[in-house]
């Protein structure tokens, strides 16, 4: 359609402010009370979402002349509607994305009314693309679900609703699109709308508002349709102007803010800088900052339009205390009498976004709040398939994928049911090694079991083990790929170590496969699994006291760096057997290489599968330098002057 | 389950107003990149955005100063009245102002009249580039707007460069809540736009309603001009060229955009006041970067700026 075609359309389009041209202070005075409203639409391509964004910002007279020539052109150059006005160009941005004509990321539009600010998150409806959707839907207080009249409840109707319910998003309309060319049916309206429903109900969605509209000949988008006099509800405008927004929401419930900066500009001034996540607080408000638990009084509401009597959720502050406690970045400060949980093991649903799947057992980094920590992964519980909403086995996450995981952190967090508060609920992974954004989560709950498995006091502890072997535990974990000599070296080391009467073991990869680990095979995820038992294991016996001796491949830098840190400080020596690829290619003792390149063996480090080198490995000997005699010679040297 | 209506708003006291929500949203992002970042530092560039950005870093950190610098990368050819205002916005901010000149620009004289979008390239892409490095700069705020052009409409809050500062459109990361990961490799940069869901309204607005000091070049005047392709350029200084037969003409006119005089287009306007000049932004019917002569090369001109480090 045409913009001419557009403009002379009978129904009247957004009337500007008459005060504008009359009274600009006036007008002005008005409008520094508007509120603002953050919502995304979801449909398919086309269920006419670029053109319902388009007739939202025409209406609301968000388009200017200078972008409507740019659009034109545009829509000659480049648009799929044969030279008539494309829409899509104008919530398509980037060159990469327009030539392959579709939208892969989520774009943010902004128009506005007399009364409201309005933050559109335009998101693709493309099947692959959950991640786009789960992100822009994170910031919504409101979803707009499109549906094409002639279509129905579609599997994408399905997905988005899904979703949108999932990021907790309560303020839900279902947009039925194209009502114009289905003859503006009541009928077919509220088959549909009966249809989803009986959905809505199955994925506990608590109520949704539906609107018949035509985005394209703006039947219910501003004012009401005279074309159906049957629906007696508001315009999509008119909701839109008119639904709660999340900070109110989240005003009647107890107070939270997270520590986001420690404000000591002199030492006569301690500030305690956030964001308020929920609820109001005012001088003299008794509060209690966790994970510590401290208690005092909020002293005063520092900003620099001078002190508050009170501030409320959504508002940037800085509190002072009345009494000096400790509290800093990643602390909560929550309400005295109703602070909130504290635990380090959770039930969550997460959503991943990567490329690379999620690995069982790999610490990843965890924020939260203001607070990163460091948290592991279980299998999941199962994943969702999100277009039939059935529970699927898996032992891991793809891209895209929905699952119900545990997770452990390294240490208790403040924290609330995502449903709750999403602020202390809702978290990101991120990857060690790549510092990608790898997943979305939201917490559903704490388990107990961390407040019910408690560490048996050992009356014969570690520190007498080691005493009475008369060392120092360790453990020495060689790396290497396979063929590099790891294991000879480490046999020739123990020897040494033996014959100087340490007390040591050695862990050999191919050993531990055949029992401990004789249920994993050799995809990503279960060479982490690997390396997490054998961790476990040596760790196991340095408390025992014993020099433990380790001969994996462990080709994966975090796998390691798991297990260091599993360690006390200084008990872990990473041994970098450094062999040349094509040098242990060369050796080929066992054959499996050769079999590696003729395809008949998959994932083979080195082959189809990455080797990460050590950057800071406290040692490192080159085979092709030493002979295996001399490398363990000085292994056991730097081991001994330890 | 039936369809349920509308709930009527609640319009308390206690309900932020768009200003309130955009201004909290802003002092949160400062704050997370002043918690993670090394050395961080924020780009000023004396026009509208840049003296909002500046006025809620004043406002995140109080009663301290902005806990870091700012930095003008400069091409020597802008508004006389910019680099008046400029030291005077430093100084109150109680800040350092770090002002920097690409050296090889400088010695090749490399200018807006003879270099058309070299002078670009070299003085604030190339510029700004040099200054990063060399005051080891790894968070830098930018006042960019995602109202502001097509390309920016998906632009992150937290941008990341790769060691030589380049930006790839298809490698930014998710940002979910308000949740952003500031992690980055050695040499890796991020830049941080803190107003990026404000428009060119909400700018407005605020600077009236906060009292912000900006240049008085937004505010009608009258003015020497000369008109070239289009666009009326202001005659600043006695470096401007005029044309054969070229004379300037006292116009009454304002800008709605700043940068380099010779290159940004005024507007005809009798708005001498804020809540004029707000009027006429609401009436009009032309956006705002049209008045700057670098967008008009090209469709997706701006993307390939930014991917070459341009802001």
């Amino acid at each position: 359609m045409s913009i001419e075609a557009m403009q002379n359309e009978k129904d009247p389009v957004y009337v500007t402010d008459a005060l504008i041209a009359e009274d600009i202070d006036a007008y002005l005075l008005k409008h520094q009370h508007k509120t603002m409203l953050r919502f995304i639409t979801c449909g398919s391509v086309d269920d006419g979402k670029s053109t319902l964004i388009g007739r939202l910002l025409y209406d609301t007279k968000m388009i200017f002349e200078d972008q409507l020539a740019s659009l034109e052109h545009d829509s000659k150059a480049v648009g799929t509607q044969g030279g008539e006005i494309d829409f899509a160009l104008l919530v398509d941005g980037l060159a990469a994305e327009r030539e392959q004509g579709i939208t892969i990321d989520v774009a943010y539009r902004f128009f506005a009314t007399e009364k409201r600010k309005f933050i559109v998150a335009d998101t693709p409806g493309h099947e692959q693309y959950t991640r786009n959707m789960v992100t822009g839907a994170s910031t919504a207080d409101l979803a707009v679900i499109l549906i094409d009249a002639r279509q129905g409840v579609l599997t994408q109707t399905r997905r988005h609703s899904y979703l949108v319910n999932l990021l907790g998003i309560r303020n839900i309309v279902l947009a039925v699109n194209k009502m114009d060319l289905v003859g503006y049916s009541q009928e077919r309206f509220y088959e549909i709308v009966k249809d989803y429903a009986h959905f809505a109900k199955q994925i506990g969605m608590e109520s949704f508002l539906p609107i018949p509209i035509s985005g394209l000949r703006g039947d219910n988008m501003v004012s009401k349709s005279p074309e159906m006099p049957w629906y007696q509800g508001p315009s999509l405008l008119q909701h839109l102007e008119e639904a709660p927004v999340n900070d109110s929401r989240m005003l009647d419930k107890p107070f939270r803010m997270p520590v986001q900066w420690v404000n000591r500009p002199n030492l006569d001034f301690r500030g305690f800088a956030g964001q308020i996540g929920a609820g109001v607080v005012k001088p003299g408000d008794a509060i209690r900052v966790l994970p510590s638990g401290k208690t005092t009084t909020v002293k005063s509401i520092v900003t620099y339009d001078g002190d508050l009597e009170q501030a409320v959720a959504g508002q940037s502050v800085t509190l002072t205390f009345a009494d000096e406690i400790d509290c800093s970045r990643g602390d909560v400060i929550t309400q005295a009498d109703a602070p909130c949980e504290v635990a380090d093991q959770f039930e969550a649903t997460l959503v991943w976004m990567e490329e690379a799947e999620m690995l069982p057992g790999r610490p990843y980094l965890l924020k939260i709040g203001t607070q990163m920590v460091t948290a592991t992964v279980t299998e999941p519980k199962y994943e969702v398939n999100v277009n039939t909403l059935e529970h699927l086995a898996s032992r891991t996450l793809g891209l895209n994928a929905i699952g119900v995981v545990n997770i452990s952190t390294d240490r208790p967090i403040p924290f609330e049911a995502y449903a709750e508060n999403p602020d202390l609920g809702g978290f990101i992974l991120i990857d060690r090694m790549t510092n990608a954004t790898v997943a979305a989560g939201m917490i559903h709950f704490a388990l107990r079991r961390s407040q019910n498995i408690h560490w048996q006091a050992l009356e014969v502890d570690r520190e007498a083990h080691a005493a009475l072997k008369n060392q120092k535990p360790s453990v020495v974990w060689f790396t290497g790929l396979s063929g590099s000599g790891k294991s000879t070296i480490a046999n020739l080391v123990e020897k040494k170590l033996h014959a100087l009467g340490k007390h040591t073991f050695l862990l050999d990869g191919d050993n531990v496969r055949h029992g401990l680990n004789r249920d994993l095979g050799f995809t990503d995820a279960d060479r982490v699994e690997n390396i997490r038992r054998v961790g476990e294991v040596a760790k196991l016996m340095t408390d025992a006291g014993l020099i433990v001796l380790t001969a994996f491949i462990s080709p994966f830098r975090s796998e390691r760096r798991m297990v260091r840190d599993l360690m006390a400080p200084g008990e872990f020596v990473e041994v970098f057997v450094n062999t040349p690829l094509e040098v242990a290619e060369a050796r080929d003792v066992k054959g499996l290489y050769k079999k590696a390149r003729a395809g008949q063996l998959k994932n083979f480090t080195g082959i189809d599968s990455p080797y990460e080198a050590p950057e800071s490995a406290e040692i490192t000997v080159s085979t092709v330098d030493l002979t295996a005699e001399d490398a363990a010679e000085q292994i056991v040297q730097q081991i001994l002057a330890r | 389950m039936t369809p349920s209506p509308a709930a009527a708003p609640k319009l308390s006291k206690n309900t932020l107003t768009h200003l309130q929500r955009l201004e909290a949203e802003s002092i949160h992002i400062m704050r997370e990149v002043v918690a993670n970042a090394e050395n961080p530092v924020m780009l000023y560039s004396v026009g509208k955005d840049s003296a909002c950005m500046l006025h809620l870093a004043k406002k995140a950190f109080y009663p301290a100063p902005p806990p870091f610098p700012l930095l003008h990368v400069d091409t020597t050819w802008k508004f006389r009245a910019m680099y008046d205002l400029r030291d005077k916005a430093a100084a109150d901010a109680g800040m350092d102002l770090l002002v920097y000149h690409n050296p090889e620009a400088m010695e090749q004289g490399i200018n807006p009249f003879d270099h058309g979008g070299l002078h670009t390239d070299m003085w604030k892409t190339e510029g700004l580039k040099q200054a990063l490095t060399k005051y080891n700069f790894d968070v830098a705020f930018g006042g960019a707007r995602r109202d502001e052009e097509k390309s920016r409409a998906k632009e992150r809050v937290f941008s990341f460069r790769s060691a030589n500062h380049r930006w790839d459109p298809k490698s930014q990361r998710p940002e979910l809540w308000k949740l952003y990961n500031t992690r980055k490799a050695k040499g890796e940069s991020i830049r941080v736009f803190p107003i990026s869901n404000w428009t060119e309204l909400d700018i407005w607005q605020y600077i009236h309603l906060e009292g912000i000091e900006i240049v008085p070049l937004y505010f009608s005047e009258k003015r020497p001009v000369v008109e070239r392709n289009g666009l009326l350029i202001m005659v600043d200084d006695e470096r401007f060229r005029l044309e054969e037969g070229e004379v300037p003409e006292m116009k009454s006119i304002r800008f709605r955009t700043l940068g380099c005089y010779p290159l940004t287009g005024a507007v005809e306007s009798e708005a001498k006041t804020l809540p004029e000049v707000i009027q006429e932004m609401l009436l009009t019917t032309t956006s705002e970067r049209q008045g700057r002569a670098i967008d008009h090369d090209q469709a997706a001109s701006m993307e390939k700026k930014k991917q070459e480090g341009y802001f």
